[in-house]
């Protein structure tokens, strides 16, 4: 609290984000610990977390007042306009200082409170067992144990203490892979398919330098092959791309210089451009670093594989492009798709998601398994090992399945999300949307197989929302041991028995639970079929939505379904029940009906009204003839009038003539 | 009209054939476009052909799984035929009795559709100036004029205004009465040429004090150049009541390049998504749509929310003035989202209109030599509907299905509906004697089914669409539609249509028992009673 020295501004503008008019509401805006509120003049409130802010920024002064502007990283955008200087500025500083914290302890999930006892706070830290998950793939087994060699985080201070490994893989193997690879990610199990016993393993780089092998590391790459019956060989896909190493790799020793010569020659090249010749040079460079990839030379049986995912700066910045041009008021579509393209996002996603398809083929099509690794083995190596899994295994596609799949592959791994998501005044370098991918990836899935997903997109859209929130303790740090150690599970509560409770909000109603019609997922990455993701970058601008929502209409429908399922059995269970009762007085009623077959009682029963079943139908859907302000034509109309002065502009059905 | 089409089982064996004088005769029947045959397949080869247009009525029996249709002539001959097979008898059956329930040559009748706001306003009438073609070409028989305009000052007013077009109502907006017309453009000429019958025509209905709008298609570069044709627009001093907008949509080849460009893009699957992005852009079809819709919006916006009238044309007024007055009509018209109003929507606003379809429509997006005068006009119209319904996924009473299905007959059809430029030479080629009319075929019940939209609730209020780029994505039932299969998608609307009948089917189980239970309550009351 020390932080606010104005807690409440009256007669603040709020600007409609892409209107070139300033259209506005006024209200008043509060700050409060945790939250900046505003209420309009209407009563509506937005809430802003604090925790969700990217950036502040202040603009000029302008004669209605200050402006400022907050970036969230759900990508809710706010103009206000602060009417005196001194209270924007008292607003900018507190907001400056509460949204980056400098301490893990000043973040809102230590002072979350939702009302829960110890026990249940317990129990719901407990709902996702990683041990239950690894047993439902079905290890440990005859060929894959669980390794005690990280229980301490001796080997691996990234990792998790439990780690599976191929059963033929002792001690003293692991430890010396460890050492080859960058931050001792060696090699470990991360998904086990069953009926074709491969296994997608994932680890770091090798620090093979150029001529430096390590026989453990080699051992343990065998071990893995091995641990596959099936198939004799494996593959090892390196994540990275090409031409990263080149620009430093100029100022390092002669070969580099030469192997820079001869990539940047064959990158002219247009033929050679994509193919591996190239992305194998590039690790070659990294290799003299004593950092790279593998020498195949040394691992037999092995089959490399390179597929080009950019690196953490890249995709930052590659979203940065995005949201600019997303921002831009009077958007043409021409710019809109340049943007997009220039941004190369969707470039990005396609890249994750052919890589993903890739590792799904190996494992399914050719029984083979596969190593997977990028540099540090926790961003572009999570986006790969988790929707490969995804593909193949319908259990990731259902509500809890998904959960498993994120604790698994991204926060028991390692995703560094404190960094990731900049949740302290860290690095912004260290930044980056790289879970943000992995959802929209599962997204465009979710797209191309409406019915194959228990879950909607307003399930990704909150899990969204919580690993920038703060506000549970699960996407808290950068690995389990850091977690261990701020002692999460006791000070703050997990996410997912939450979303659980909530789960009727996000329920896929067209999900088919028939597995078998949708066992292994085989997307089709045609570039068309890549969209940009409106619901997730412009989630609070309301005005660009469809109006009404099929999915929220189906998904109601489905409530009501079962509900009148429930009537229809209580009303035949009253009426045996009615039934069941008039036999005993059966004689009277024979003779009344023999009488007065259609008694004048009767008749009215008859009559009797319809009741409207369900309050639901009404709420079902909101007719909405939404207003046309709200669509911004008319601006340009204004638009032209300005350099027309003879033309009106029509401006929110006020008509001013500007001749 | 083709009947192959409606054949679902084109051949049935071991029919018998009575008629009468004859002995019974078991052959093989056959069904094709015209005939139906029947065929003893034997030596002395009896055979039985018949028209389907001699046929009058029919009648069907069954006795177990055996089937007989009386078929009735209308030389009043009436033949029996036993069918085998359930399935068969009902397939052949439903084949010949294809019959125009309603004759859609006559579904939209100008005349009704005066009456649906005649009651509203006394301001307009009817002109049957241009009966016989004379004055205009392109316009049909009947228009809807001001009434205080007598036909004499029509004539004059014609030879103002563009290929004869002068200005007509279009839409009549019952909340506030307010209207809008088009026409094609003024002939003013370099010299300002101006014509008081046009003036006073388009007054005639400007209340007092009142302002209306021009919406010029044109930017006003392009307006001002065509005054070197002698074509132009209304001054300021001449329409002194009136404002002028210029938007600027695209006309002619600009429009086919772009649909070629587009159709090219979407059909190379090898593309790299930066360029496939680049490629979408370049066609500049989704910048069109932009365009449109914008200008339908503002129109929309000055007849509701402005109070005021709106006279909308271009160069001609057969292209973008009828994209333009249709779009606002499916903006603020409950009636035109439906699927008779949507119909009748297009024949008022789109053939009645003189929209040239047949030169318009001649080549579609793979054709190398390009005619000036095509332009994929239409289905930027149906593109702009299909971006409002996905925004009001709810407030259609047709679905995507029939949209396409129209953009399908607009380029190649069985029906005479889309043939020829304008009314004028569809009478001359005796259409509704000669062919079908779509919608003859379109509203039997068993097609309408296919392109009903299963999440259809009335919604009187006007809809405001979205035209940011970012709300408007492509077309991918038209564009993609051979490039990727919708398989998935296909199953997941059926999913969807099966909750809906589900969830209609339940209540209506539950009002029967609660009326059952609601009846065994007062049974039991009158028990106890006596």
């Amino acid at each position: 609290m020390e932080h606010i020295r104005t807690t409440k501004v009256e007669q603040v503008k709020l600007l409609d984000r892409f209107s070139t008019s300033n259209k506005s509401l006024t209200g008043t805006l509060y700050l409060t610990a945790t939250h900046l509120l505003f209420i309009d003049s209407h009563q509506k409130e937005t809430w802003i977390l604090h925790h969700h802010i990217a950036s502040v920024e202040k603009l000029a002064l302008t004669t209605s007042g200050c402006p400022l502007v907050i970036q969230c990283k759900n990508f809710r955008t706010v103009h206000f306009i602060v009417p005196r200087e001194r209270d924007c500025h008292d607003i900018y500083n507190s907001l400056l200082q509460l949204s980056k914290q400098a301490k893990y302890e000043d973040l809102y999930a230590f002072s979350y409170n939702p009302k829960q006892n110890d026990s249940e706070r317990l129990q719901g830290w407990q709902l996702i067992d990683l041990a239950e998950e690894y047993k439902r793939m079905g290890v440990p087994n005859s060929h894959w144990q669980l390794s005690d060699a990280n229980r301490d985080y001796k080997i691996c201070e990234t990792y998790p203490r439990e780690l599976y490994v191929p059963r033929i893989a002792s001690k003293p193997i692991i430890v010396g892979s460890s050492k080859f690879r960058s931050k001792g990610r060696f090699p470990v199990l991360s998904y086990y398919h069953q009926d074709k016993e491969a296994a997608i393993c994932r680890c770091s780089q090798p620090l093979s330098g150029f001529s430096a092998r390590c026989l453990e590391d080699e051992h343990l790459l065998q071990a893995i092959s091995k641990a596959n019956p099936v198939n004799r060989y494996m593959y090892v896909m390196d994540t990275r791309p090409k031409r990263r190493m080149q620009s430093w790799w100029a100022t390092q020793k002669d070969i580099g210089r030469i192997i820079v010569r001869i990539s940047s020659k064959i990158q002219n090249d247009e033929k050679i451009r994509e193919s591996n010749e190239k992305k194998r040079l590039n690790a070659m460079a990294n290799r003299a670093a004593g950092k790279g990839y593998e020498n195949e030379d040394n691992y037999s049986n092995i089959r490399f594989q390179f597929v080009g995912i950019e690196n953490i700066h890249v995709m930052r910045s590659s979203l940065q492009k995005l949201l600019e041009v997303n921002g831009t008021k009077g958007l043409s579509v021409n710019d809109f798709y340049s943007g997009l393209e220039s941004s190369g996002w969707l470039r990005h996603i396609k890249a994750v998601m052919d890589a993903a398809i890739f590792l799904a083929k190996a494992i399914t099509v050719e029984n083979a398994s596969v190593l997977v690794h990028c540099s540090d083995g926790w961003d572009r190596t999570s986006q790969v090992c988790s929707l490969g899994s995804l593909l193949l295994d319908s259990y990731y596609r259902t509500i809890k399945g998904f959960m498993v799949l994120i604790e698994k592959d991204w926060i028991s791994f390692g995703h560094k999300f404190s960094e990731r998501c900049g949740q302290l005044d860290g690095d912004p370098k260290e930044v980056s949307p790289v879970f943000t991918q992995f959802l929209e990836c599962v997204w465009h899935l979710t797209e191309q197989f409406p019915q194959a997903f228990e879950f909607s997109e307003a399930f990704l859209l909150q899990i969204h929302e919580h690993i920038h929130s703060c506000q549970f303790g699960n996407f808290l740090g950068n690995c389990q041991k850091e977690r261990e150690e701020l002692k999460l599970k006791e000070k703050t509560y997990s996410l997912w028995p939450f979303l659980l409770e909530d789960q009727k909000k996000y329920l896929n109603p067209l999900y088919s639970s028939e597995s078998h019609r949708f066992t292994v997922l085989e997307p089709n990455t045609v570039s068309f079929n890549f969209k940009f993701w409106r619901n997730m970058y412009h989630q609070f601008d309301r005005t660009l939505h469809p109006r009404q929502s099929v999915f929220n209409i189906i998904m109601n429908m489905n409530e009501q379904n079962k509900q009148l399922e429930k009537d229809i059995k209580d009303l035949e269970s009253k009426i045996k029940q009615r039934k069941n009762k008039q036999t005993d007085g059966i004689l009277t009623k024979e003779l009344l009906h023999s009488v007065h077959p259609e008694s004048p009682n009767l008749k009215t029963s008859l009559c009797f009204k319809e009741q409207t079943l369900l309050p639901v139908n009404d709420a079902l859907r909101t007719i909405e003839g939404s207003s046309p302000a709200d669509n911004r034509y008319s601006e340009y109309a204004e638009e032209f009038s300005k350099s027309e002065p003879a033309v009106v502009s029509l401006e929110y059905g006020v008509a001013r003539m500007t001749c | 009209m083709e009947f192959a089409e409606l054949i679902k089982t084109p051949r049935v064996d071991n029919v018998v054939l009575h008629r009468p004088f004859y002995p019974a005769v078991e052959g093989t029947l056959c069904l094709t476009g015209h005939h139906l045959i029947l065929s003893s397949r034997q030596d002395n080869t009896e055979e039985l052909w018949l028209l389907h247009s001699n046929i009058d009525a029919i009648d069907k029996r069954f006795v177990g799984s055996l089937g007989t249709i009386i078929i009735k002539c209308k030389d009043f001959r009436i033949i029996q035929l036993d069918i085998p097979g359930m399935e068969e008898c009902l397939n052949i059956a439903s084949s010949i009795e294809f019959e125009v329930i309603e004759d859609g040559w006559h579904s939209f009748l100008p005349e009704q559709e005066f009456e649906l706001y005649s009651s509203a306003t006394s301001e307009w009438r009817l002109s049957y100036v241009y009966k016989g073609f004379a004055v205009c070409p392109s316009y049909p028989p009947i228009v809807t004029v001001p009434k205080s305009i007598d036909d004499e000052a029509l004539r004059k007013v014609a030879t103002f205004r563009h290929g004869g077009r002068f200005p007509v109502l279009s839409y009549y907006h019952k909340k506030n009465g307010m209207v809008i017309m088009r026409s094609g453009q003024p002939l003013t000429g370099t010299n300002g040429r101006r014509c008081k019958e046009d003036e006073k025509l388009i007054n005639a209905t400007l209340r007092a004090g009142k302002r209306g709008y021009i919406i010029d298609t044109r930017s006003l570069n392009v307006a001002q150049q065509t005054r070197a044709k002698g074509g132009g627009f209304e001054q300021e001093a001449h329409y002194p009541q009136w404002r002028r907008i210029h938007k600027s949509i695209e006309r002619y080849h600009i429009l086919q390049e772009s649909l070629i460009k587009l159709v090219e893009a979407c059909n190379d699957q090898t593309h790299n998504m930066d360029r496939w992005l680049s490629k979408l852009e370049a066609s500049n079809w989704l910048t069109h749509i932009k365009e449109i819709l914008t200008t339908a919006c503002l129109a929309a916006q000055c007849i509701d929310r402005e109070g005021a009238l709106i006279l909308i044309h271009g160069t001609e007024g057969t292209d973008s003035t009828l994209q333009v007055t249709s779009l606002a009509q499916i903006i603020l018209e409950p009636r035109s989202r439906t699927i008779r109003g949507f119909e009748a929507l297009i024949e008022r606003e789109w053939l009645q209109a003189g929209h040239p379809f047949q030169q318009r429509c001649a080549q579609s997006a793979y054709c190398n030599t390009k005619q000036k005068w095509e332009a994929p006009v239409f289905l930027l119209f149906l593109d702009c509907v299909w971006q409002i319904l996905r925004q009001f996924p709810c407030s259609f009473e047709f679905n995507e299905n029939f949209l396409i299905m129209l953009f399908e007959h607009a380029y190649a059809s069985q029906f005479g509906t889309f043939l020829g430029n304008n009314e004028s030479e569809r009478c001359k080629l005796k259409l509704q004697q000669k062919t079908m009319s779509l919608w003859s075929w379109v509203n039997q019940p068993s097609e309408l089914s296919k392109f009903t939209n299963p999440l259809f609730e009335a919604n009187n209020l006007v809809i405001w669409p979205s035209v940011a780029p970012q709300s408007l994505p492509l077309w991918e039932g038209i564009f993609l539609r051979w490039n990727r299969s919708s398989k998935y998608l296909d199953e997941a609307y059926e999913e969807m249509v099966n909750i809906i009948e589900y969830n209609k089917e339940l209540q209506a189980k539950v009002n029967i028992l609660r009326r059952q239970l609601a009846e065994l309550e007062t049974e039991d009351g009158m028990q106890e009673s006596p």
